[in-house]
């Protein structure tokens, strides 16, 4: 019922390059180009390091990403664990080797770039799990002894990051994890459980949590209790965006991300600079990019032939959504200040590089889409 | 463990797939929320939020104006600006208010206090809002702060402009200028947005009169800053408005003469244009230096100026209130004409003191003037003559007399410190006191004691309307071109002696309020003043002056403080050997020249002893200098195209 597996492997290079979704691609690369707009005009309207550095990342990752496409969908299954593993033993390296910088401990200095692998975990997790689940029998799936492996490689990555400490980054590898399990078809009750048992220890997480920490979080409960203090991130990226209006104030002209009032304009509240230089139409227009994204990874995933590959692209495709919108929730003062980038618009080469990635295996389950991965 | 038949894998697809339909069901939810929030931050509150950040964007500062000046008759500045170096610190420009202020107290003098109140006044205000640190530096101070500027971040030298007042002449009328307290914001109106660092309120006098007109519109700087507070660029100046210049009736030069001859008692002068009310001098003695207040007065100044007991800070001459004493005998002389009780020849025998109503009513004179009327009456200032009118006239239609006159009310309009005076009436006391009229209490106001009070501007308008023929007139210390409908009248009937229209036609066509019944009896009143200063044995003969040119006519005044008591009154105890606070107040009023009258002059000195010693003399200077004067100021009026 399978192709034989010589028909696969005598793609030649013409049907790979055929079958290479280009909506994605384009909707990717003019993401990336207004990004660098973005980021020029963070640089004051000028050519400066962050511009400069952003464009060149984009593009080496975008050639990545586009080598990475033709690499077996197999070579993905069969190394998963392995990639999973390396990107562990990072996230420990960051533990005695990392770099620290505004008191936590996230990056490794590898000459050419600083690495965040906490960063890259997130594809790597799902990466495991879609595995992992790809493999369990579907009778065996809510079997506890098989949600034991799952739990463990959830939890211990994470458990690394929260040590960092970086809660954002955290969650949302959490989240992916938790994506794959649910997609795989693990029991609503053991979700049930699960949030249980983390509210319970919530209490106790929270004592842990470092100050500013708490105060982000409660700042997100009362933003204008301390305009000045830790609520200011929240209220100038709102007085941003709505100044925005419907069409914005123009390009370079956003006053608040141009005299300083934004905090990490590069970073975390790109979308807020551009929102406020485009207004209502370019936010719709970014949205619309996301969207765009998303739904053809997730139709890559419908299309695909190995649970491998659907478990991945549906878990890689609702976590891009997730980054995507725990990033606009914060920036739109819907969520709590945690930190998270908006894939391929933030400024950072480890989210620029582990997105990429993860956009390349996605594309390598369209090209290989029929073949078998064991 | 891990199959993987194809049954199972189909069935594990459909789960995926089931699963991953939920999935974008809340995918849906979760976009619609961040698309709900975009409009309505984007679209619905997009006008809120372009205000805060336009909030954010720009930043104004705000610019003190210059103050209007004010100028005498003749132009000159009586009260001017200067340039002053000041040195303003911004807090959010410093990294540290404590070194600043311990960098600037080893180059400044300033006290730990003062610094105590500028922190307390920091505190309160935005962070971007300059503080004035000290506001009068001398050059070497301000040099001295410009050389060290480097090392202190957040000060700016600042050279701006502040009044000054060149000679303190005028130091009482001018009132001065002082830093706006929170007092003066609550009560007055236009001050609302005018809270800048640095502005300056009229506290009294004609500053505090002028003030909103005189302190002009408040500009500003518009800046567009970085969210650290740094100027990016200038969007908008408005350089406010100076303050309007006002130009004064008072004459610099007389005012100055006038300081000098009284610097060293208590005293009040005023001289009045008897025609149009402009006054041409209010000086208050002993004076005080009114650029004390500009910056901040100084504890020592301040305690000599309140301790001092002749009272430096009172305008005696609108809000030092006197008994008039003998100067009301010409307006009692004038009400009994007008109400007819007695006629200028009718005599009265003075033997020194009379008795009525059970008590003894004594006159200045021990022994008594012998038979006078009432020319000799007024001439020689007798009170035995005075109590008799007196008790026939009664208290209230002197009053009403004194009413017309202008004692009772305030002269000038909206003077803050100008007081009302006392015109005693039956109706008054019942009000007021809350008890009935004692006859003898006439007699009492019939010499100007007792309850009457007065200022020496109310003396003074008294005699001007006197001296003009009994005309009202309202006195005026801003210059006005226009309202000199009585000279105008004048003019008119000298140059037409042969005008058969009635006077009262006459007086109406010219708009004038006439204050007599018959201007006969102003006549005589006026010889009567007449007689008292250039008749010998009139009251201040001593202080006449004999050029025709200059020829005044008045009434000397003496009120007292204390009554004498019997003993005092056979031992004739003198007013020198009194102590100071007891002796008599010394009151002197004129016009002059008596052949034209042209001015009109008060002279109150506080505790002087008698009029004709201590007053008459220097209203004979003043009168002089101020008839001298005369022809210049009239040049100076018919100035064309003159501009205040």
């Amino acid at each position: 019922m399978f192709q034989p597996r010589s028909i696969q492997s005598s793609l030649s290079f013409r049907d790979k390059i055929f079958s290479i979704d280009y909506i994605l691609v384009f909707s990717i690369l003019i993401l990336g180009i207004v990004s660098m707009f973005a980021m020029y005009s963070t640089d004051g309207g000028e050519f400066k390091y962050h511009t400069e550095s952003h464009i060149l990342r984009f593009f080496v990752f975008f050639i990545m990403f586009f080598i990475l496409s033709f690499v077996q969908i197999r070579f993905w299954h069969s190394t998963s664990y392995l990639i999973y593993t390396i990107f562990f033993f990072l996230l420990i390296g960051v533990k005695y080797f990392g770099l620290t910088s505004s008191g936590s401990q996230r990056w490794l200095y590898l000459y050419f770039m600083n690495l965040q692998p906490s960063e890259l975990m997130k594809v790597g997790l799902i990466l495991f799990l879609a595995k992992y689940y790809h493999r369990v029998s579907i009778e065996n799936i809510n079997k506890l002894r098989f949600l034991f492996l799952p739990i463990v490689v959830l939890i211990a990555p994470v458990l690394l990051v929260i040590m960092q400490p970086d809660l954002g980054t955290a969650l949302l590898i959490a989240s992916g994890g938790v994506i794959v399990a649910w997609l795989a078809g693990v029991r609503v009750k053991f979700f049930a459980y699960a949030s249980l048992v983390f509210l319970t220890f919530l209490p106790i997480a929270i004592s842990f949590l470092k100050p500013y920490q708490k105060a982000r979080i409660l700042t997100f409960l009362n933003p204008e209790k301390d305009p000045l203090g830790a609520g200011y991130q929240i209220i100038q990226s709102k007085i941003a965006i709505g100044s925005g209006g419907l069409f914005g104030k123009g390009f370079l002209n956003g006053s608040q991300s141009y005299l300083d009032y934004l905090p990490e304009k590069h970073t975390d509240f790109i979308f807020t600079l551009f929102s406020e230089e485009f207004g209502f139409a370019g936010s719709i227009f970014i949205l619309v990019l996301y969207g765009i994204i998303i739904s053809r990874i997730i139709k890559i995933g419908n299309i695909t032939r190995s649970n491998f590959g659907k478990l991945y692209c549906y878990s890689f495709a609702t976590a891009f959504f997730i980054y995507v919108v725990v990033n606009m929730g914060m920036v739109l003062g819907l969520l709590p200040i945690v930190g998270s980038p908006l894939p391929i618009m933030s400024y950072g080469g480890s989210s620029m590089m582990a997105i990429m990635f993860g956009l390349g295996v996605v594309m390598s389950c369209k090209v290989y889409k029929d073949a078998p991965v064991n | 463990m891990f199959s993987s038949n194809s049954g199972n894998t189909v069935i594990k697809s459909k789960l995926i797939s089931r699963r991953m339909f939920l999935l974008s069901i809340s995918k849906a939810v979760v976009v619609v929320g961040v698309l709900g929030r975009l409009i309505s931050l984007q679209i619905n509150e997009s006008k809120k939020y372009k205000t805060l950040s336009d909030k954010n964007r720009f930043r104004e500062w705000k610019l003190a104006p210059e103050r209007g000046l004010i100028k005498d008759y003749f132009n000159n500045e009586i009260a001017s600006n200067k340039q002053v170096y000041q040195i303003h610190l911004i807090p959010e420009n410093t990294q540290s208010i404590e070194e600043v202020f311990f960098r600037l107290k080893s180059i400044l003098n300033l006290t730990d206090k003062k610094i105590f109140s500028l922190k307390r006044k920091i505190a309160k205000q935005k962070p971007w809002e300059p503080i004035i640190i000290s506001d009068n530096l001398n050059w070497s101070e301000f040099s001295r702060i410009n050389l060290f500027l480097h090392e202190l971040q957040g000060i700016e030298p600042i050279v701006s402009v502040a009044r000054v007042y060149k000679d303190h002449s005028s130091a009482h009328v001018l009132g001065y200028v002082s830093q706006v307290s929170q007092k003066d914001l609550k009560t007055k109106k236009y001050l609302k947005d005018m809270a800048v660092p640095g502005i300056a309120v009229g506290k009294t006098g004609l500053e505090r009169k002028l003030d909103e007109k005189i302190i002009g519109t408040v500009g500003f700087q518009r800046y567009e800053v970085n969210a650290y507070g740094k100027r990016i660029k200038q969007i908008k100046v408005d350089p406010g408005q100076s303050g309007q210049n006002f130009k004064t009736t008072l004459d610099l030069e007389v005012q100055k003469f006038t300081t000098e001859i009284i610097k060293d008692v208590a005293a009040s002068v005023c001289v009045m244009d008897i025609y149009n009310g402009d006054i041409v001098s209010l000086v208050s003695s002993p004076v005080y230096d009114p650029n004390a207040f500009v910056h901040g007065i100084d504890k020592t100044y301040w305690d000599t100026l309140i301790n001092n007991s002749k009272k430096p800070l009172i305008n005696k001459a609108v809000a030092g209130l006197y008994p008039p004493g003998s100067t009301i005998k010409t307006l009692v002389a004038l009400s009994a004409l007008e109400n007819k009780i007695t006629r200028p020849l009718n005599t009265v025998k003075c033997t020194g003191k009379i008795e009525l109503f059970g008590e003894k009513f004594h006159c200045w004179k021990k022994k008594g003037h012998g038979i006078v009327n009432m020319r000799s009456a007024i001439k020689r200032s007798c009170d035995v003559y005075f109590y008799e009118i007196a008790r026939r006239l009664g208290v209230d239609r002197l009053s009403e007399t004194a009413k017309k006159f202008g004692l009772g009310k305030k002269v000038l309009n909206n003077f803050a410190e100008e007081r009302s005076g006392v015109v005693p009436s039956t109706a008054w006391k019942k009000k007021f006191i809350g008890q009935n009229w004692y006859l003898g209490e006439t007699l009492h106001s019939g010499i100007g004691q007792g309850y009457f009070q007065s200022t020496p501007i109310q003396l003074c308008l008294m005699t001007a309307q006197i001296a003009n023929g009994g005309f009202e007139i309202k006195p005026r210390i801003i210059f006005d071109k226009e309202k000199n409908n009585l000279k105008e009248y004048l003019k008119f009937k000298n140059e037409n002696p042969g005008q058969p229209l009635p006077t009262d036609l006459l007086v109406s066509n010219f708009d004038l309020k006439p204050l007599f019944k018959n201007q006969e009896n102003i006549k005589i009143i006026k010889d009567a003043m007449y007689s008292s200063s250039n008749e010998p044995g009139g009251t201040s003969y001593r202080s006449r002056l004999e050029d025709k040119r200059f020829t005044f006519a008045g009434k000397t005044g003496s009120s007292q403080i204390k009554k004498f008591t019997e003993a005092q009154r056979e031992a004739e105890v003198k007013q020198e050997s009194l102590k100071y606070k007891d002796r008599d107040h010394a009151l002197f009023i004129a016009f002059a020249p008596f052949s034209d009258p042209k001015y009109a002059i008060s002279v109150v000195v506080e505790h002087g002893g008698s009029g004709s010693k201590a007053a008459a003399p220097i209203a004979k200077k003043i009168i002089k200098k101020v008839l001298e004067r005369h022809s210049l100021r009239e040049s100076i009026y018919n100035l064309p195209g003159d501009s205040i």
